[in-house]
């Protein structure tokens, strides 16, 4: 059950988008989020959406580790997808009671399935074919700026950075601890909600309190090899923009040009 | 040889208040002294809670003398504006591997050290490579840290350590949560490091088998020095060592036994020399 979360994996590999900088592919998928929500009419939706799968298909990394991701918010999809479909205004195609099916119903339930999967998707690319160093590292050059107003911004990465190195190894030791209470005659798996969630309590606190163990020795190893913050820190993999970098961002900044132009040049769907 | 770390007296306690708001002071360093000299195989002995820890943290000034005073190359390990250059000649690793990999790729965990101390990229690159090289984890470098073994992980975090090319390594129980296998890697690891890039190692263990294989073997019992001398000298004592609840490794407790219970210098401290012994006595009868 655990082993389903794929949050901050990162599959080692050489395709161009693993090559790419990371302050690159941050800011392009921030780009791409917006974009994917601009989108107009059916064109340009299905335009972005066939960009994302080929992104998907150039990183290189197995289809079925996104399909993995998909699987853990298909609910959500499907929910929100139906929701829109019988919320929509105007003449009602079809009617069950107080339900009914309009036009605009069913493309707002398109829109809304293939942006959140789009969006899913793009965002997988990022964390799947960058490691958390990487990643980390990213952000802490693109928010350097911040630095101005005080933000620690190197403490932040560095947060993230351990968070992200801790996932696995804390949802190991959860499943370690559900299997000793499970042992000790713990019931996890029956009765209602509100039983499953008092049964967790007795999982949680060994967990807290391990954590700060974790985080005790942790910090004490940091400081023996020579922590101090981020002054007069240096980088083994310092980022250096090349010349694949500018020709993706010229790509994808014509592909938004694309998604612009097929929203005004053709009509708006109907919403 | 050199003396790399110099002990002089140190005392050491904890202080804290109890419920009743009363201070307590649990003595756990009392008035230790020794030298540690420059390459050499260092194992210090002793059961739980003997001090053995707090000791290991006071190599690298972590944890400062409350009396006497801790000489690393000259330099006193409560020395502020030092404490950096201390613990990049004098590196620690711990018990639990897991707990000391910062980052989730081998490679760069093994970056982090250098780049704190601001080696310049290239070097950091070189110094990484060549410290996986060190601990045969090369291959592993692109690897997470939670799909490895727990002896490569420990490999990783001592990988960690040389990478910041330290003169010295203080290992506290590194073998504590290993199985056999991972045991024998990190004791092979150790000895490769302390013989071919002549590192001070100075190594805790509560292992007897590990200690019989240093240069030299301190022992220590509730905050005193007890023995400090060769391995084979240490556990001639069997005597003294059961007193204060340790053990001796097996091949000289047998060595012992079959000897009806007389201590004598020639005990044996290795399987290989265990077995050179029985036949001996076999022959003699």
């Amino acid at each position: 059950m655990l082993s389903d979360i794929t949050i901050g994996q990162f599959f080692p590999g050489n395709s161009i988008i693993h090559r790419l900088d990371p302050r690159i592919k941050l800011v392009l998928l921030l780009s791409f989020i917006v974009f994917i929500f601009i989108t107009g009419n059916y064109f340009s939706l299905s335009f972005i959406f066939i960009f994302v799968l080929s992104v998907v298909i150039m990183s290189g990394v197995a289809l079925k580790m996104y399909l993995k991701s998909l699987k853990a918010i298909v609910y959500i999809v499907l929910f929100t997808s139906v929701i829109n479909l019988l919320y929509g205004r105007g003449e009602p195609i079809a009617q069950l009671g107080i339900l009914k099916v309009t036009v605009s119903g069913i493309n707002n339930a398109v829109f809304v399935f293939i942006r959140i999967v789009s969006l899913i998707l793009i965002s997988s690319v990022l964390t799947y074919t960058t490691s958390p160093t990487q990643l980390t590292d990213g952000m802490e050059r693109l928010m350097s700026p911040l630095k101005v107003f005080k933000i620690q911004v190197h403490e932040i990465a560095m947060m993230m950075t351990i968070a992200l190195r801790f996932i696995p190894t804390l949802l190991d030791e959860t499943e370690k601890i559900m299997n000793a209470q499970k042992a000790r005659g713990a019931s996890m798996d029956s009765g209602n909600v509100i039983q499953r969630i008092k049964a967790f309590i007795p999982v949680l606190v060994p967990l807290l309190v391990s954590s700060f163990r974790r985080a005790y020795e942790l910090a004490t190893a940091m400081e023996c090899r020579c922590y101090h913050g981020g002054d007069g820190r240096t980088r083994m993999k310092s980022l250096h923009l090349k010349k694949a970098d500018y020709i993706s961002s010229a790509v994808c900044v014509i592909a938004f040009c694309g998604v612009v132009a097929l929203n005004i040049i053709l009509p708006a769907a109907e919403r | 040889m050199d003396n790399f770390i110099e002990v002089k007296n140190v005392t050491f306690g904890y202080k804290d208040y109890d419920n009743n708001n009363i201070l307590n002071e649990t003595c756990v360093i009392n008035n230790i002294s020794f030298n540690v000299r420059k390459g050499e195989f260092l194992a210090l002995l002793g059961h739980n809670g003997s001090g053995k820890s707090t000791l290991a943290k006071m190599f690298n000034g972590m944890i400062t003398p409350d009396k006497g005073e801790i000489l690393i190359e000259g330099i006193r390990s409560d020395d502020e504006d030092r404490k950096y250059e201390i613990r990049s000649k004098v590196g620690l690793v711990f018990q639990n591997p897991d707990n000391q990999i910062v980052a989730s790729i081998v490679e760069e965990d093994v970056a982090f050290g250098p780049e704190n101390l601001g080696v310049p990229p290239k070097e950091i690159r070189e110094r990484v490579d060549e410290a996986l090289k060190a601990v045969d984890m090369y291959e592993y470098r692109n690897f997470a840290p939670h799909k490895l073994s727990g002896g490569q992980k420990q490999r990783t975090a001592i990988a960690g350590i040389i990478a910041m090319q330290p003169d010295c390594i203080v290992l506290d129980e590194p073998t504590a949560m290993l199985d056999p296998k991972g045991r024998a890697e990190v004791m092979s690891t150790i000895k490769k490091l302390n013989k071919e890039k002549n590192i001070t190692v100075i190594l805790i263990t509560h292992y007897m088998d590990e200690a019989a294989a240093a240069d030299r073997v301190i022992v220590i019992d509730n905050g005193d020095l007890l023995i400090d001398d060769t391995p084979k000298k240490v556990f001639s004592h069997v005597k003294l060592l059961k007193e204060h609840g340790l053990d001796v490794p097996q091949s000289a407790e047998i060595a012992y036994m079959l000897k009806g219970g007389k201590e004598n210098d020639e005990l044996p401290i290795n399987r290989h020399r265990c077995v050179e012994y029985i036949v001996e006595l076999l022959n003699n009868n």
